[in-house]
């Protein structure tokens, strides 16, 4: 909250001088840092390296427990058809393996 | 890993039940400093602060997903700014804009394509206000049973607000379809990761686009609309799902075919049929779009778990909302649906917006399980019992909650 209201309360302020300079101010915003890790187990870095390209892998973590392993080869299968994640056969087969013995 | 954080709830169970600690019970459920319970296996969320944003409950990260502690909704009518929730799909969430240089485009199937800034929409057009909910469409999906995946939202992936802008009505006059336009196409500034991952477009009907409702709004609750909730502009659809509010909006394109993008014919859909609904496991079936809003209704207070004085009246209030009827009646029981009585509505903002009602209780010593259910205008309700569907979407079942009298 802090470093998004500075940004604006300085644009308020340079937009009253902005007609006769022509500046133009580019607001920012910054998120913050991403700490969720995964659990441990095997194939936790294939999933680690595969999952992490697109989202947080708290994702994950947040599934309801114990879906079984049906319900992970459809997640599974949903990122690479339908989001089109570059997941290659073995390491998606892997982290099946993985998500359906860890969560 | 996940922050396990004493939730008010499980202190609270163990606390001496004395008088200042029932005044204490009063409006905050499952709820701490630290961290929320959300009321189904797996629901314990950290809360967390954005730029922007008071203390929300922590569903994701990459990309931001943030709920809205039920506590909000007791507030009053209008969800702040500060507390309405957070969804996005993908990671590529825009962190700089520059509102001089945004523009907005008006494009594809027209006469007159438009490119205009802010300054102009705020300018050159009248600007309508609504008072309009937007609730996400796995809004309570947590406690769907049997368990569905998705975001596991409690209820708090809903808010209401004023809305302010321009009527897309006005927009699309000026920009002129062409004979044959069908349907219009909204896309906003962020973006996938993986550029092969489809954007996130949407799409509406052109009938339904010109409605005169449809709206680009740029301001919310009277400021401007907060970054994480589509700052600078974003598509206003009332009584629709929120998965049509395109945030970020810079880009609407007019086509001559109807919108055949993923995020319309492979996502977001729901049961073709009247109750929304399968039998658990059953195959989906033919499936379309999700739309509107189904009728919805809460109690805000008391609280889950909340402890009352017996043989005491006190007031038990709440929200009810629809897809845009409006609300005619919400019924309240006490005795876990045996009888139901009428809860007096309170202002009414708009067919679109929460509609607040109260009533009054005394109870007798003991557990007691209030229910509220909801009648919109055109006499639809909520189920007693809840309907299931693949996705966890349109929740409405009558929801139940629990305190005791002491």
């Amino acid at each position: 909250m802090p470093r998004f209201r500075k940004t604006l309360i300085l644009v308020a302020t340079a937009a009253s001088l902005a007609p006769a300079l022509g500046a133009a101010e580019t607001l920012t915003y910054s998120l913050p840092e991403e700490t969720a890790a995964l659990r441990a187990g095997p194939g936790q870095e294939t999933a680690q390296s595969n999952c992490a390209v697109c989202h947080s892998v708290d994702y994950i973590e947040r599934q309801p427990p114990k879906m079984g392993r049906g319900f992970w080869e459809g997640v599974v299968k949903k990122m690479i058809a339908s989001y089109h994640a570059q997941i290659d056969e073995p390491d998606a087969a892997a982290i099946v393996d993985y998500l359906a013995a860890t969560y | 890993m996940m922050p396990r954080a004493t939730s008010r709830r499980s202190f609270l169970r163990g606390a001496s039940l004395g008088l200042a600690a029932l005044s204490s019970f009063d409006g905050r459920s499952a709820f701490s400093a630290e961290g929320a319970r959300l009321g189904f296996s797996n629901g314990d969320r950290p809360l967390v602060r954005y730029p922007g944003k008071r203390a929300l409950i922590e569903q994701t990260v990459r990309p931001p997903q943030l709920e809205t502690p039920f506590s909000v909704y007791d507030e009053g009518v209008l969800t702040p700014n500060d507390a309405f929730f957070v969804r996005y799909h993908l990671a590529g969430v825009p962190l700089s804009i520059d509102p001089e240089a945004f523009r907005l485009e008006v494009r594809g199937h027209v006469e007159t394509p438009l490119s205009l800034s802010l300054a102009a929409l705020k300018r050159d057009f009248d600007p309508i206000e609504i008072v309009a909910v937007n609730q996400c469409s796995g809004n309570s999906r947590g406690f769907v049973e049997p368990r569905v995946g998705g975001g596991q939202f409690g209820h708090g992936a809903m808010g209401n607000a004023r809305w302010r802008g321009v009527s897309l009505k006005t927009l699309l006059e000026k920009a002129a379809p062409k004979p044959g336009a069908l349907s219009v196409a909204f896309n906003g500034l962020d973006a996938p990761v993986a550029p092969e991952t489809p954007d996130f477009v949407k799409a509406l009907d052109l009938g339904h686009a010109g409605d005169g409702e449809v709206m680009l709004a740029y301001a919310m609750n009277g400021e401007d609309l907060p970054w994480l909730n589509g700052f600078p502009l974003r598509l206003v659809v009332p009584g629709c799902y929120g998965t049509y509010w395109v945030k970020h909006l810079n880009d609407i394109e007019v086509l001559d075919s109807d919108f055949s993008g993923f995020w319309m014919s492979s996502a977001y859909r729901i049961p073709d049929n009247d109750c929304v609904c399968v039998t658990p496991g059953a195959p989906k079936g033919a499936t379309r779009p999700i739309k509107r809003l189904n009728v919805r209704s809460f109690v805000t207070r008391p609280a889950e778990d909340a402890k009352v004085a017996a043989h005491v009246a006190f007031e038990v209030r709440g929200i009810a909302f629809d897809g845009g009827h409006g609300i005619e009646a919400v019924l309240l029981s006490a005795d876990d649906g045996a009888n139901w009585t009428a809860a007096r509505l309170g202002e009414d903002l708009g067919r679109y917006s929460f509609r607040e009602w109260r009533t009054e209780l005394s109870l007798r010593p003991g557990v007691h399980h209030l229910k509220s259910r909801a009648v919109n205008r055109a006499g639809q309700s909520q189920p007693l019992a809840p309907l299931w569907n693949h996705a966890g979407y349109m929740r409405h079942v009558v929801e139940t909650v629990r305190i005791e009298a002491v």
